[in-house]
């Protein structure tokens, strides 16, 4: 479904993407690992076009590098940033709406949907959501994303900063995502959420991709864990 | 006394909606550009003679519908084509932009209009006085712009607040690339706005020419005000434009039907001076002649007591 070849990125000077390799299949959970600053979500800023691309990104077989952000959400790939950008003057549903990229086509999510699955948001529909909490936050950033009904949902951090109690939430709305046959890219950094949920894991370093392997293969590679992701 | 009330009262509603029909697109384009359009009261002068040039054909009603569209296409062709490419050169080059497009766009209308002053008539069907009140008449077209001014308010506001596309580009204006990620086409939204905007000061132009007159100067006259009301109400809010911009259309209009000035002060302090006195003209000022200051006095004392206007979120 998404296939990364040999992608390059800059800011300025500095050359961020180094040739990063990598693919997720239809339907399937995979997971960006690094340690800050190897790039994870320079990959995927890149991917959205956010960051000018060098080098291929084919979505569902189509080249989508040097393509406007929202024409590559609009075939199907969703993103959701690290720094949340809710809009802090709509509501909670008026954020839910924002997502939909038509009132007409119905798909697999609805608001009702997002609301049966967290009520607190459902109790909060009318709350602006600039001020509920960073957990809510961060659900509704998730919500409003799949609200425009993406076959592939890249998801930067979704558990930094938040509660042990809200990280299980994120874990078992990615399930979720999954469940319902959206392929998941997530940027993450908690070991133990990577390796309870992916079906299959790169470890990035220094700009590109170092390993490649399933959850249990990288559990018993110590020396990749210790070069490449623990402190 | 309470006849010179009202009738400045009902004048500044006419005059603060004109201005807030100019300065609701000038802000709502400020928030999405990060600069002022210079060139935007000049989209009000083009309405106004777009809508004097079909009226003689086809008459006023004509006009009010076809002169704010032929304007919103130009301007959204104004943004497409010219403020986008420029838009990646910075801010000065955008303001500089505008700038020539002002000049651009009166120069175009002496040259195909002539300087002379254009005789753009409201229609007859308008022309009679609305009601009388001791012995006064308030005309029935000024009626109409106040009608037409608050018809527009409220769709505006509906639309912004109350409707999906409003939503969507409340998001698009503060968080462009975030609401691109969800799959919008912001450059064809920023494109509508700027189209939308341009032709409210269209429809603005279209109703205010037969009454402020239609000449090539006649930007100028309201476009430095409308600068001032986008800054009092606060860079970029809609809410406090409007309230800028009637506050601004009734204090002129009081302003303007008073009849105190120096002279009575001077009185109440028991003061005279001698019409030889070097300072005379200041004596003698009264407060009509200082209406046209009125609101710029009023933007200096905002910027130093509130920068950031009265709803206005950010400084620059």
């Amino acid at each position: 479904m998404l296939e990364v070849s040999d992608l390059h990125a800059y800011y300025g000077k500095s050359h961020i993407l180094q040739g990063v390799n990598f693919n997720v299949a239809e339907g399937e959970i995979v997971s960006l690992l690094g340690r800050n600053g190897v790039g994870r979500s320079t990959t995927l800023k890149t991917i959205m076009g956010e960051v000018a691309p060098q080098g291929s990104v084919k979505f569902k077989g189509k080249e989508i590098a040097g393509k406007q952000s929202f024409e590559i959400a609009q075939m199907g790939l969703g993103y959701v940033p690290e720094n949340r950008d809710i809009f802090p003057t709509l509501t909670v549903s008026q954020n839910l709406i924002l997502g939909m990229k038509s009132t007409k086509i119905r798909g697999r999510w609805s608001i009702e949907d997002i609301f049966n699955m967290f009520p607190i948001l459902g109790e909060r529909a009318d709350v602006d959501g600039g001020v509920i909490s960073g957990g809510e936050q961060q659900m509704l950033c998730m919500c409003r994303t799949l609200m425009g009904d993406p076959d592939l949902i890249m998801i930067d951090e979704p558990t930094e900063g938040l509660a042990p109690k809200i990280v299980q939430q994120v874990a078992k709305l990615l399930q979720e995502i999954a469940k319902r046959g959206v392929a998941i890219l997530l940027v993450e950094q908690k070991l133990s959420i990577a390796l309870k949920i992916s079906h299959r894991l790169y470890v990035m370093g220094h700009g590109t991709v170092v390993y490649e392997g399933t959850p249990d293969s990288l559990m018993q590679a110590d020396d990749v864990r210790a070069e490449w992701l623990e402190v | 006394m309470l006849e010179v009330f009202i009738f400045a009262t009902l004048n500044g509603l006419v005059t603060g909606l004109l201005l807030f029909m100019l300065a609701s697109g000038l802000t709502l384009i400020f928030s999405m550009m990060g600069v002022l359009n210079f060139a935007h009261a000049s989209f009000y002068m083009l309405g106004a003679y777009f809508a004097y040039s079909i009226s003689q054909y086809m008459g006023f009603w004509a006009g009010l519908l076809f002169a704010p569209i032929i304007v919103g296409v130009l301007g959204a062709g104004v943004e497409r084509y010219g403020l986008r490419r420029v838009h990646q050169l910075g801010h000065v080059a955008e303001l500089v932009f505008t700038f020539g497009m002002a000049f651009l766009i009166e120069e175009s209308i002496s040259f195909f209009w002539g300087t002379d002053t254009k005789n753009y008539r409201y229609p007859d069907i308008l022309n009679f006085p609305l009601f009388t009140l001791f012995g006064q008449e308030f005309s029935a077209y000024r009626g109409f712009m106040i009608g037409i001014s608050i018809a527009i308010f409220i769709g505006l506001y509906y639309v912004l607040t109350r409707s999906r596309i409003g939503i969507i580009i409340q998001a698009a204006i503060t968080h462009p690339h975030t609401v691109a990620n969800l799959g919008h086409n912001v450059p064809l939204i920023f494109m509508g706005v700027f189209g939308v905007g341009t032709a409210l000061a269209g429809v603005a132009g279209v109703i205010a020419g037969p009454v402020l007159t239609t000449f090539p100067g006649m930007a100028a006259v309201l476009g430095s005000i409308v600068f001032v009301i986008v800054v009092i109400g606060g860079l970029g809010s809609l809410a406090g434009a409007f309230i800028a911009a009637l506050l601004i259309g009734l204090l002129q209009s009081y302003a303007i039907a008073s009849d105190v000035g120096v002279p009575d002060l001077l009185n109440l302090l028991g003061l005279s001076f001698e019409r030889s006195h070097p300072l005379n003209d200041l004596w003698t000022l009264t407060l009509p002649q200082v209406a046209p200051i009125l609101p710029f006095l009023l933007l200096v004392l905002v910027l130093i007591f509130r920068p950031t206007g009265l709803l206005g979120k950010r400084e620059q």
